[in-house]
């Protein structure tokens, strides 16, 4: 009976091939030459400020060349939840995907697929596997990226003494990048400073807040923390700011001005370094945007224009650099608005 | 039929268990104390405390721990008396994690788009919501013939959809809300933390109401035999709904709370919290049959399930492993009460055997 | 479950359109060929082969789970079975097990989960609610204990593409297969051997059942075993689909496959309910989710549609028994009707 559900379903698919040509060259952003091209954002979690920013910057890059722009995107960052998002894009022949990766391998499968389909992948902000994509826009180097964080810990501490991070989700690539590099930093050139503790806020406020709390419950000798995700650094801001520990534990990390502009005209928050998302989605864009239409093929050396950024050229493992992380604090977090 | 034939059983049927009536007051309250299931979760929590302080005096002895030890499970203390309450009746609420989030959520929708409202004002509304949507649910129980665990279950399905609708991925920043609102969420009464006092006081007023007023003991009554209760005459729809209705206005509440505390909300707040609810509320004395249990059992359930989560890590044990405790307490408690309703009424029948 | 004389005078034909499996299967052909025609993209293979994919754990886990609650009892404890089994497989493989094996040892563990939870509901006689209640917990706690938040996502691709592939080029993934040899055994077990017939009647009247000589402890533990180790292969399928095994996997799973059971017309009280019915709700709701999703809606509505559905059908048919009632006058020979209490003694 389950074999006659089945049945009636592949029968009317069948059935229905001729549909898929008429249905497809009707609808918008199919992946022929010549027509729109549609380009689908798909963050690590949809709610968070930084993905907000950076697919707004994205949406400007798609209006500007005139593409048709979508965001989807799970609730919470587990590796599994964006599968499902890309299997629809690659039934909607989507032109191009582009991919902040919860976990570098867990995706690769259905990304192939949608590269069998006919769509391009760019990942951004956090990579798969090379082999599962056509191009990463990266930010800035891992290396430059961790070590900006690590100097203005020690520094803020005095070079001496324990500090954690509060890192977002166990398996983000881009995570794990930056903690090794803290971590190598640490061990060559800061030997006083111990790291005593990496825990992980998912990303999610109410966890990042709960964990900040504990951190500073278990460790109470505790001097610095770490927190290179925007979303870890505000909550742990915000429960700093209300307790005992304010101005006598150093936190700093990777945050978005709005969010951290009450924080460090209060005094919790000395400085923090971020870059400029919008900027990165719209490179993406542009990057995603150059592939569909055939301008490069991903391979190094390729090179193209992304709108008002300028030119761009590709590096090696088809990685694009936007530039260098930026460091705010209470003189110029005034000039931004982001 | 003399008291003294009865005391030569006594080893095997407790005094208070037969005739508590002729035990003098204060030894029946003395005893019935000592040998309650409160009394127990009380000491094993003082325990964990006590094993975490051991091992890091600033667990419990730094102004900040103190107030966090008691703020955290202020929400979930919410939440279990409301389930207690329920589970009482012999039924089970498992929307209250969604109306939490929608109550959340539309705390901090009033203040963005009305910021006019007085906090008194945006409270009473949260806990309205909160009642309304109870109220769906006692109503579809009372008269729809099905096991609430049907109906929370799509109630749960369906609120969680509408925060998710409403909200999309918008999310309310603390940055949004009022100071003074915020400021309940650390504000200090006496020692106390403000939402810890809220949580007591609705624990207080509950625990009252059921061991007292004939409306909340005829809850215990159509817990231990819904069919003897509607013979009775007892009338088990309106108290049905009572309960549901109560129990949505204290997740409303919790709602309210929970904005407080964290300042941020997204659609996602209070996500599987049901369940959690539901294992303190076990854990704390109640049986899942109905009929029986106490708030302040629940309340010291929901105390603590959140402490053991904190002291986890300070005794070493990551805290990844909380989960399988909390599922371990929760068989525990369960064989517990099953093995000690056999044994009592083991008791009542030879004692009545021998009367 | 009241079948009066009025039943059985209804002519064939009508008994067969009449009834709730037949709605349900035209609601979902009506449906298909709805959104073939409206829905840009829909009528694809492709459609098809996520569909079958995304929806298998719950098709798998809803088949022994309708046996679970024909007879009055429920497991909330599956998805994390579920997950259990994810952990073990990826954790034994990523420590340098032979795949095969660690999916052998992920299935024996499924199979232990069923007999703690067989035991203390069959043998200790505790309420099946509390207690798979308590096992969610536990379950999903060892499954998070064991790897924390980090995921195993380093399979080898044979076993990965194998969740994936396809049988020929029909575009129906493999797993179809071991789905429909299990709904066939299962089909079998419940109404066509007297084990099935047992089942039933434990729901209908766990003392009754007793004395009309059925094993009602050793069955209820059967079937609970039944759920736990089906529950673990679907874990070895998710994993393997999604490349990675994590704590969280399947979180919540539990309540889909009880609202696709319940939609599926198996009663919550016990007694009665067909596997056929519970096949198409799942396929129904998958159906729904899919076409909202390539509309572009959020998945966020199908909750909202899924609770309402699930409310809808269990009261319709309390509603529709009580109908009756309002016209034709009380039998002697009515059975008494349950009172609404919680959940179902």
């Amino acid at each position: 009976m389950a074999a006659a559900i089945i049945g009636s379903l592949g029968l009317s698919a069948c059935g229905n091939a001729t549909d898929d040509a008429t249905s497809g060259s009707s609808g918008s952003g199919s992946a022929s030459a010549a027509t729109k091209l549609s380009i689908t954002f798909l963050p690590k979690n949809l709610g968070n400020p930084y993905f907000d920013t950076s697919d707004a910057g994205g949406k400007k890059a798609v209006e500007e060349f005139g593409g048709t722009y979508a965001e989807v995107g799970p609730q919470t960052g587990s590796p599994d939840a964006q599968v499902q998002y890309i299997n629809t894009a690659a039934q909607q022949r989507t032109s191009g995907l582009v991919v902040s990766a919860n976990d570098p391998k867990a995706i690769c499968d259905a990304l192939n697929e949608a590269r069998k389909a006919g769509t391009k992948v760019v990942t951004f902000d956090s990579d798969t596997d090379p082999t599962c994509r056509d191009l990463f826009v990266n930010q800035a180097t891992s290396e430059g990226i961790a070590k900006v964080q690590t100097d203005l810990v020690t520094k803020g501490i005095g070079d001496a003494g324990e500090v954690a991070i509060l890192s977002a989700s166990a398996n983000a690539t881009n995570q794990n990048a930056w903690i090794d590099m803290i971590k190598k930093d640490l061990a060559a050139n800061h030997p006083n400073v111990k790291l005593v503790d990496v825990v992980y806020g998912n990303d999610d406020d109410q966890t990042s807040f709960d964990k900040t709390a504990a951190l500073l419950q278990s460790h109470p000798n505790l001097k610095g923390i770490i927190s290179p995700t925007t979303v870890g650094i505000a909550a742990a801001a915000r429960y700093l700011s209300t307790s005992d520990k304010k101005g006598k534990v150093y936190l700093t990390g990777l945050g978005t001005p709005n969010s951290m502009k009450e924080f460090v005209k209060d005094g919790t928050v000395k400085d923090f370094a971020l870059w400029n998302p919008g900027d990165l989605g719209y490179l993406a864009a542009f990057a995603a945007k150059a592939l569909a239409d055939g301008t490069i093929t991903g391979k190094e050396g390729d090179k193209f224009t992304a709108g008002t950024l300028g030119e761009y050229t590709v590096g090696a493992d088809s990685v694009v650099l936007l530039g260098d992380p930026f460091v705010f604090n209470a003189e110029n977090i005034d000039q931004f608005n982001f | 039929m003399t008291p003294t034939d009865t005391t030569t059983h006594e080893e095997a049927a407790p005094e208070v268990l037969l005739h508590p009536s002729r035990m003098p007051r204060g030894r029946r309250w003395l005893t019935t104390l000592l040998r309650s299931r409160e009394l127990s979760i009380l000491l094993v929590l003082l325990l964990v405390i006590a094993v975490a302080t051991i091992k890091t005096p600033s667990f419990l002895f730094s102004s900040n721990s103190w107030r966090d030890l008691l703020l955290t499970p202020s929400i979930l203390i919410l939440l279990a008396v409301g389930q207690a309450v329920v589970i009482i009746t012999r039924n089970v609420d498992l929307s209250v994690g969604s109306v939490l989030g929608l109550t959340a959520y539309l705390t901090g929708r009033l203040f963005i788009d009305h910021p006019s409202l007085p906090i008194v004002a945006v409270v009473l509304i949260g806990v309205l919501a909160g009642a309304a949507l109870g109220l769906v649910n006692g109503l579809l129980v009372g008269f729809g013939r099905v096991p609430a665990l049907v109906i929370t279950l799509g109630t749960l399905y369906i609120y969680r959809g509408i925060v998710l609708t409403w909200a999309g991925s918008d999310r309310i920043n603390a940055s949004d809300l009022p100071r003074d609102f915020l400021a309940l969420g650390t504000k200090q009464v006496l020692g106390f933390p403000v939402l810890f006092l809220v949580a007591f006081v609705v624990l207080a007023v509950v625990g009252y109401h059921l061991h007292t007023a004939r409306s909340g003991r005829e809850l215990y009554a159509i817990g231990s035999d819904p069919d003897a209760a509607v013979l009775y005459g007892l009338r088990v729809r309106r108290r049905l709904i009572a309960a549901f209705v109560l129990s949505g206005a204290l997740a409303g509440l919790a709602g309210v709370v929970y904005t407080a505390r964290y300042g941020t909300v997204s659609s996602d707040a209070g996500s599987g919290i049901e369940l959690q609810a539901v294992a303190a509320v076990v854990v704390g004395g109640v049986a899942i049959f109905g009929g029986s249990g106490t708030v302040w059992g629940a309340a010291l359930g929901a105390v603590l399930l959140v402490t053991i989560n904190r002291a986890l890590p300070i005794v070493g044990i990551p805290d990844f492993w909380q989960q399988a405790l909390v599922g371990v307490l929760i068989l525990s408690a369960i064989v517990l009460d099953r093995v000690l309703s056999v044994r009592r009424a083991r008791q009542l029948i030879e004692s009545r055997d021998d009367a | 479950m009241s079948r009066t004389y009025a039943d059985y005078t209804h002519p064939w034909w009508r008994r067969l359109v009449v009834n709730r499996e037949a709605v349900m299967l035209a609601l979902l052909i009506g449906l298909v060929v709805w959104a073939i025609g409206n829905i840009v993209f829909f009528g694809t293979t492709l459609t098809m082969t996520y569909l079958l994919l995304d929806t298998a754990p719950v098709l798998l886990i809803a088949l022994p789970m309708t046996l679970v609650i024909i007879t009055g009892e429920i497991d909330l404890s599956v998805a994390s079975v579920v997950g259990l089994s994810s952990v073990l497989l990826g954790d034994l493989t990523r420590s340098g097990l032979p795949i095969a094996l660690a999916a052998v040892l992920a299935l024996v563990a499924g199979l232990a989960c069923g007999a703690l939870n067989g035991y203390l509901v069959a043998y200790v006689g505790l309420p099946s609610l509390a207690v798979t209640i308590g096992t969610l917990a536990l379950f999903r706690g060892l499954a998070i204990g064991l790897l924390g938040t980090t995921a195993v996502t380093d399979f080898p691709k044979g076993w990965t593409s194998l969740a994936t592939s396809q049988v020929g080029s029909t575009g129906v993934p493999l797993i179809t297969v071991p789905f429909l040899v299990l709904a066939g055994a299962f089909a079998l077990l419940l109404h066509f051997s007297s084990f099935g017939r047992g089942v039933y009647d434990i729901g209908l009247s766990k003392e009754a059942a007793l004395f009309s000589g059925v094993d009602v402890r050793r069955t209820v533990l059967v079937l609970f075993l039944l759920t736990g180790v089906v529950s673990a292969f679907a874990g070895v399928y998710f994993t393997l689909r999604f490349g990675s095994a994590r704590g969280d996997n399947a979180t919540g799973l539990e309540l889909q496959v009880v609202a696709a059971v319940l939609l599926g017309g198996v009663s919550i009280f016990g007694g009665r309910g067909r596997l056929l019915g519970v096949v198409l709700g799942v396929l129904l709701i998958g159906t729904i989710s899919s076409a909202l999703r390539l509309q572009g809606v959020t998945v966020n509505v199908i909750n909202i549609i899924i609770g309402a559905l699930l409310i809808a059908s269990v009261m319709s048919t309390s509603v529709l028994a009580w109908l009756p009632g309002l016209t034709r006058r009380k039998s002697p020979g009515t059975s008494p009707q349950k009172t609404p209490s919680g959940v179902g003694s």
